[in-house]
C-alpha cells in the first residue's frame, strides 16, 4: 500500500474476500492485485470468477504463496493476468501493476512504436534512430519491441524472461543483461542521450528523458 | 458333514490369540471368519472333505453295483438252463432239474418256485408265490418265507410255453450284510478322514501362522520405529522367503528415502542458516554500528539478496519435490525439442561469447518428445549455467542434441574441473557440492533438478569425464510418430 502510493498510485484496500468484491465491483480501479486465500468466505478465485462473470475486465495480478504450476495455471484460468508468488521484490510487483494497466489502456493493433527519437516498425520490422537505420536480430528486435511496449516503465528481468523467451524461471546466469546490454550497444552506444536505463535493484527503463 | 469343525477351530485358536496388551482386544472383537488362517484351515478342511466323502461314495456305489449286476446275470444263466430242460424233457425234466439244485448244498441261496396253470406248486423252496410279484420277467426284491425262514430274495418270474410259471431267484441276505459291513467301513473312514482333515486344516494353519509372525513381528517393530529390523529369511526359497525379500527390499527403500529426507533436513539446516545468520548479523550490525544512511541503505541491501538467495534455494526445493511427486506426468504434451533448444542456443550464445568462450551447437532438426517443456527448458538452463560458471575462458563448451534409436540424447560438455570420480553419484543429491565447487556461487541443487526433470521423463542423466572436464548427458525416450 505504502509503497504503491509512494510510487504515484491510489490504492484501496479490503482485508477480506467480501469487502474486496463489494469493492472491485463497485468503483473503476485500473489494476486488482489479489491474494488467493482470503478470508471472510470468497477465496481470491471465486472472487476473480464472479468479477469475471459480470464483465468486469480489469486486469488481476495474483499474488499468493500457492506457487506450484497447477495454482498457477489455475489463477490463469480464473481470469487473472499475472501471477506473482510470494515472497516477492516490491519492485517486480510495481513493475507488473504497472505493466498491466498500461496494457488495459491501449488496446488497439499498433503498427508504429517510437520512443525519443526511436522508431519502430512493426510491419516492416525494421528500427531507425533519428535518420539512422538499426539492424537487430529478431530476437533483439523482439527485446526492443516489448521494452518499447513498456517504455517509461520499469521492466523487471523475469518478465523480460517470459515476455521475450518464454522462460519461466531464472536462470543462474545473467543471461538477460548480457542481451540488454547487447540491445543497448545497438541503439543507444552512438548516440548522445541513452534510452535505454538500468534500474537499480528492479531491472530496465526505456525512457527518453532523463531519470 | 463337516461344517461344526470350524467352531471348534476357533474355541482352540481362541487361547492363542490372547498375546499380551491391545492385540488381545483386537483378535478378540474380531469374527473369526476373518482370520486368515482359519479360513485357510476351513477351505482346507472342506476341499479334503468332498473329496474323501466321493471317494468313500464312489467305492461304496460301485461295489454294490457289482454285486447286483453279479446276481442278476446268475438269475438268467439259471433261468436259461432250466428253459433248455424244459425244451428238452418237458416239465418233467424242468421238475427234475429244480429238484436237482435244491439239493446241492454247494448251492444254497438258489430259491425257485414252478407253478402250473392254475396255480399250484409244483416243485420249489417257497411255501407261497411272494406278494406283489405280479409281472413277469421283471426284477424283484422282495421279503420271502423260505425254510421257514424270513429273507430277502432278487427274483424274477418267467412263463411256461405250456402254462404254468417259474420263478428264479437268489437270496441276497448275504449280499445285504456285505453292504451293512462296507457302509460301516467306509462311514468309519470318513469319520477318520474327517478327524484328519481336522488335524490337517489345524496344521495348515499353525503353518500360516508361524510364517506370518515372522513377518508381523519385523513390521510391528518398524512401525514402532524400529527401521533396522528385516524379516529373517528361512533359506527354502519358497513363497513366504519370496515375500520376505520383497518386504525387505521395501523397507530398504524407505530407510534410503528415509535417509534422504534426513540428509536433506539437515542440509536445508546448514544451507538455509548460513545465509540466514549472515543476513541477520549484517543487519543487527548495521542497526549498531552503521554511521551514515548509506552504510544502512548498503547493509539492508546486501541482506536483502541474502534473502533472495534463500527464497530461490526454497524455490528450487519446492520445485524438485514437486517434480518428484510426478504431478507434471499429468500435464505432459508432445512437443519438438528443437525449436526451444534453438533458442536456448541464442540466449546463451551471447552470454558465453561475453565470456570468452565458444558455444558449439549441433541440434538435429527434429526431437519429438512427449514431455513438459518448461521443465526439460530449465533442466538444460541448468546444465548450461554450470558449464558457463565453471569453464575458463578461451574454452569450447559443446552443446548437442540428437535423435538416435527413440531416444533423444542432450550432452554439453565443458573443459572446466569437472566432477571427480567418486562425486560423481553423490552430484544429483540435493545440496552435494564437490570440494572444487565450494568457492563458486550455487546451492548445489541444479543437478539435483536436472536428475529430477530426466527421471519424471523416464530418462537419465548421466556424469561422465570429458578429459578434461564434464560431459553431462540428458537422455529422454522420444516420442514415437
Amino acid at each position: 500500500m505504502k509503497g504503491l502510493r509512494e510510487a504515484g498510485h491510489t490504492a484501496e484496500h479490503a482485508d477480506n474476500g467480501r469487502d474486496g468484491l463489494f469493492l472491485a465491483a463497485s468503483e473503476n480501479f485500473d489494476a486488482i492485485i489479489l491474494d488467493r486465500m482470503l478470508p471472510g468466505g470468497i477465496d481470491g478465485l471465486r472472487l476473480l470468477e464472479t468479477l469475471r462473470a459480470q464483465d468486469n475486465a480489469t486486469p488481476v495480478v495474483f499474488l499468493s504463496a500457492l506457487g506450484q504450476v497447477d495454482d498457477r495455471v489455475k489463477g490463469l484460468k480464473a481470469g487473472g493476468d499475472d501471477y506473482l508468488i510470494k515472497p516477492f521484490a516490491f519492485a517486480e510487483l510495481l513493475a507488473r501493476v504497472e505493466a498491466l494497466t498500461r496494457r488495459g489502456k491501449s488496446d488497439g493493433p499498433t503498427t508504429r512504436l517510437a520512443v525519443g527519437d526511436l522508431e519502430m516498425d512493426l510491419l516492416s520490422r525494421s528500427v531507425r534512430r533519428g535518420v539512422q537505420k538499426i539492424d537487430l536480430q529478431p530476437r533483439e528486435f523482439r527485446l526492443l519491441e516489448y521494452l518499447m511496449r513498456h517504455a517509461g516503465q520499469v521492466v523487471t528481468r523475469t518478465m523480460l524472461l517470459e515476455g521475450v523467451w518464454d522462460y519461466h524461471f531464472d536462470p543462474q546466469t545473467n543471461v538477460i543483461d548480457v542481451h540488454v546490454s547487447r540491445l543497448r550497444q545497438k541503439i543507444d552506444k552512438p548516440f548522445e542521450l541513452p534510452l535505454l536505463h538500468t534500474v537499480r535493484n528492479a531491472g530496465y527503463m526505456l525512457r527518453a528523458e532523463e531519470v | 458333514m463337516n461344517l461344526p469343525a470350524p467352531p471348534n477351530f476357533g474355541v482352540q485358536a481362541e487361547p492363542r490369540a490372547l498375546a499380551p496388551g491391545r492385540r488381545k482386544r483386537q483378535h478378540r472383537s474380531r469374527p473369526l471368519i476373518r482370520s486368515a488362517g482359519v479360513r485357510f484351515a476351513l477351505a482346507y478342511a472342506v476341499v479334503f472333505g468332498v473329496s474323501a466323502f466321493a471317494l468313500a461314495f464312489s467305492i461304496w456305489y460301485s461295489t454294490l453295483d457289482l454285486l447286483q449286476r453279479q446276481v442278476e446275470v446268475d438269475i438268467r444263466n439259471d433261468a436259461l438252463v432250466l428253459d433248455e430242460h424244459y425244451q428238452l424233457g418237458g416239465l418233467p425234466s424242468l421238475i427234475a432239474a429244480i429238484h436237482d439244485r435244491l439239493t446241492d448244498v454247494t448251492q444254497s441261496d438258489g430259491i425257485y418256485l414252478l407253478e402250473d396253470a392254475l396255480g399250484n406248486r409244483l416243485i420249489g423252496n417257497l411255501d407261497t408265490w411272494p406278494n406283489g410279484l405280479n409281472q413277469v420277467n421283471t426284477w424283484y426284491e422282495l421279503p420271502v418265507t423260505r425254510d421257514h425262514q424270513s429273507s430277502v430274495a432278487l427274483l424274477r418270474a418267467y412263463s411256461l410255453p405250456g402254462g404254468g410259471e417259474l420263478l428264479v431267484g437268489r437270496d441276497v441276505t448275504a449280499r445285504d450284510k456285505l453292504r451293512n459291513v462296507l457302509r460301516d467301513g467306509l462311514l468309519w473312514a470318513l469319520g477318520l478322514m474327517f478327524a484328519l482333515g481336522i488335524l490337517g486344516a489345524f496344521l495348515v494353519r499353525s503353518l500360516f501362522r508361524r510364517m506370518m509372525r515372522d513377518i508381523s513381528t519385523t513390521t510391528r517393530a518398524i512401525a514402532r520405529g524400529d527401521l533396522a529390523r528385516r524379516i529373517p529369511l528361512t533359506g527354502d526359497g519358497d513363497e513366504f522367503d519370496e515375500l520376505a525379500t520383497i518386504i525387505n527390499d521395501m523397507l530398504d527403500r524407505i530407510s534410503r528415502l528415509m535417509d534422504g529426507v534426513r540428509q536433506v533436513s539437515n542440509a536445508i539446516a546448514h544451507d538455509l542458516r548460513t545465509p540466514i545468520t549472515r543476513a541477520r548479523t549484517r543487519l543487527e550490525d548495521a542497526s549498531l554500528h552503521a554511521h551514515s544512511a548509506e552504510d544502512l541503505q548498503s547493509a539492508i541491501e546486501r541482506a536483502t539478496l541474502d534473502l533472495d538467495g534463500i527464497v530461490g534455494v526454497f524455490e528450487a526445493l519446492l520445485r524438485i519435490a514437486e517434480i518428484e511427486a510426478g504431478s507434471r506426468r499429468a500435464a505432459f504434451a508432445p512437443i519438438d525439442l528443437a525449436p526451444m533448444l534453438h533458442d536456448m542456443d541464442e540466449l546463451y550464445r551471447a552470454v558465453a561469447e561475453e565470456r570468452g568462450l565458444t558455444l558449439e551447437t549441433r541440434i538435429e532438426p527434429r526431437l519429438p518428445l512427449l514431455g513438459d517443456r518448461d521443465l526439460v527448458q530449465q533442466a538444460v538452463a541448468n546444465l548450461l549455467d554450470n558449464a558457463l560458471k565453471f569453464t575458463e575462458p578461451g574454452t569450447v563448451i559443446g552443446f548437442t542434441a540428437r535423435l538416435e534409436e527413440a531416444v533423444i540424447e542432450i550432452a554439453i560438455t565443458d573443459r572446466g574441473p569437472g566432477i571427480a570420480e567418486p562425486d560423481r553419484a553423490r552430484a544429483t543429491e540435493r545440496f552435494f557440492r564437490a570440494e572444487s565447487a565450494r568457492s563458486t556461487a550455487g546451492s548445489g541443487l541444479g543437478l539435483a533438478l536436472v536428475a529430477a526433470v530426466a527421471q519424471l521423463h523416464n530418462g537419465t542423466l548421466l556424469l561422465a569425464d570429458n578429459d578434461p572436464g564434464l560431459r553431462a548427458v540428458i537422455t529422454l525416450p522420444a516420442r514415437s510418430s
